[in-house]
């Protein structure tokens, strides 16, 4: 036995839960010569998923307007990663803009937020010409990404089949069904274990039309909530999102009225947009909304990635890593179970 | 101390619970505001009384005595119906009635308000009405039985402070006996100051505190300028003038310069 090896490798390693933070996890204990398996209670088209409803924003910056500084960190970190793993994604920055009366609030973003530009209005038409005259100031976050979704996570899925990871879907396993390593990547579903995990309500709604095309996403200012528009594939534009703190997964009128007058109100095309899916799904947070790394004795957890997913997914995995192989230990996010 | 209906309570000071960054941070905020009643909303947090267990637990965890309210009703069937589910979810008798009348402003619509609290108030509920600074509708509202009165310093989330002060002067001179409670429209511990030092009995504060870039520090801000408020009240505040008056004399002046 050598005792000074600073990395141990684990043999094999049982990962639960699919979801983007699971997958991360996968890909990157793959990387590091892990034996890994991925268990999900789902099945392939995920959509029993809290990131099936996801915006799949890369905003670190966007974020510090209301997030410590802690998920600015990780997201810087995950920007890297997700150009490493997928470098066809955009990062063509994202831009947020605001109605005269919430002068006010806009204001109050600029100042919290890090990492922006102010733009006028002939600015904002060059970036998005459809934009044109409709809005005279906005903030340009030029570093920032986003991603879909429903195209990532089964992408990355067959990055790791192609790594030889063998993807376990409708698996009813559990943390305790393995002997050795376990990472719990559960979400929501880890309430079981986790007392304080409680989900956090969000709602989206996703529209089609050809009327009008964004190459980033755009940010309204809203009183209470984070409201964007998000580009997709084939003319589709996802509308979110909603934060409640509430249990429940339906779509509620007012939340339906609040999406729509969004999009209505940063263009009238959106008006004409054909309704493609109402959707709704709970993040799990934890009362911090701060993610958590625990390390127990055989099962590290991870969660509380609340509304930042995507963002957070990458670092988490990273550091993770990094824990589990006993290279470094990120306190900040590290906890012992 | 303040009175409350039959509960009274140390602090002048009632808080909301929505907007802030986490609920880590509301709970650090309240305690350091040293709020003894805290208000929820049943509608904007949690989609149709619905709320999450998760987030209830931690409200309760507090310790602290909850106000439903009824923010974002529009019509008096509205806010009676979600006040008798806050009933049932908070077991409480106590409600905040807002019954909002224009959306721009989000201005009490105190007529549908006057008839809420008739039909609650038969019902056997404790009513906080919002209203607005007008004399004749919180006389209305005493009379069918409202020991608490809160009418508005400017509109909601506009912290703007006391926009009518003569009119808030002559409530708190003609509702002695009443408890009253700026709500809304408070921006700065300044504000909440000039209320208390106004007479007024309490201060009710949300968007001042939650979206400050540091929450708990606020809610320390504005714990200090209402005790500080209330203190001065009390102690007895000279009124203002309409010339200097040296606090000591000016030796050396002659009377008749002075006063040329």
């Amino acid at each position: 036995m050598n005792h000074h090896a600073r990395t141990r490798v684990p043999e094999s390693i049982d990962i639960i839960g699919a979801g983007i933070a699971g997958t991360w996890q996968a890909l990157l204990f793959a990387q590091a010569g892990c034996k890994v398996t991925l268990h999900e209670r789902g099945d392939a088209s995920m959509t029993e998923s809290t990131g099936h409803w996801a915006g799949g924003m890369l905003a670190p910056f966007c974020e510090s307007e209301a997030a410590e500084p802690l998920i600015t960190r990780l997201g810087l970190r995950s920007l890297d990663l997700w150009r490493g793993a997928l470098p066809e994604t955009p990062f063509n920055g994202s831009l947020v803009v605001s109605h005269p009366r919430d002068r006010a609030d806009f204001e109050r973003f600029a100042r919290l937020a890090e990492g922006h530009r102010r733009v006028d209005g002939g600015a904002i038409a060059d970036l998005e010409p459809d934009l044109a005259g409709r809005f005279h100031d906005g903030l340009y976050f030029a570093q920032e990404g986003h991603v879909d979704p429903r195209h990532v996570l089964p992408a990355l899925h067959e990055k790791l089949r192609a790594a030889g990871v063998p993807i376990e879907f409708k698996s009813a396993a559990g943390p305790d069904d393995f002997d050795g390593a376990v990472i719990d990547c559960r979400g929501i579903a880890a309430r079981d274990t986790c007392p304080t995990l409680r989900g956090v309500k969000g709602e989206i709604v996703t529209v089609e039309t050809a009327e009008i095309a964004l190459s980033r996403p755009v940010r309204l200012i809203h009183p209470r909530w984070s409201l964007y528009v998000v580009p997709r594939a084939n003319n589709r534009f996802l509308i979110g999102a909603t934060t409640i703190e509430s249990e429940d997964t339906g779509v509620s009128v007012r939340s339906a009225l609040e999406l729509l007058t969004a999009a209505y109100s940063i263009h009238p095309a959106f008006g004409e947009a054909r309704i493609v899916a109402f959707g709704a799904a709970l993040r799990p947070a934890f009362p911090d909304n701060l993610p958590r790394i625990v390390a127990g004795n055989r099962t590290v957890t991870v969660n509380g990635l609340y509304r930042h997913g995507f963002l957070l997914a990458p670092a988490l995995a990273e550091v993770t890593v990094a824990h589990v192989m006993g290279e470094r230990t990120d306190a900040e996010v590290v906890r012992c179970a | 101390m303040v009175q409350f209906y039959d509960k009274t309570f140390a602090s002048r000071l009632l808080i909301g619970t929505a907007l802030y960054p986490s609920p880590a941070i509301m709970q650090a905020a309240i305690r350091a505001s040293g709020a003894g009643i805290v208000t929820v909303s049943l509608r904007r947090e949690s989609a149709g009384g619905r709320i999450g267990n998760a987030f209830w637990d931690l409200i309760r965890a507090l310790d602290v005595s909850v106000l439903p309210n009824t923010a974002g009703c529009r019509s008096v069937r509205e806010a009676v119906t979600t006040a008798q589910l806050a009933r049932e979810l908070f077991d409480t008798p106590w409600i905040k009635l807002e019954v909002i009348g224009d959306d721009e402003t989000l201005q009490p619509d105190v007529v549908g308000l006057v008839e809420a609290a008739g039909i609650l108030i038969k019902d056997g509920f404790e009513v906080f009405p919002y209203c607005t600074e007008d004399l004749t509708v919180a006389m209305r509202l005493r009379d069918l039985g409202c020991r608490v009165i809160m009418p508005w310093a400017a509109p909601i989330g506009s912290a703007r402070g006391i926009t009518n002060r003569d009119a808030l002067k002559l409530m708190r001179a003609r509702l002695p006996d009443v408890t009253l409670v700026v709500d809304a429209g408070l921006g700065a511990p300044s504000h909440a100051a000039d209320a208390l030092e106004l007479g007024y009995d309490a201060v009710l504060l949300n968007t001042a505190i939650a979206r400050a870039a540091d929450p708990v520090a606020m809610a320390n801000a504005f714990r200090l300028a209402v005790e500080s408020g209330r203190i001065a009240h009390d102690a007895g505040l000279m009124g203002p003038r309409d010339f200097a008056s040296p606090s000591t004399p000016v030796v050396g002046t002659p009377f008749w310069h002075a006063v040329s």
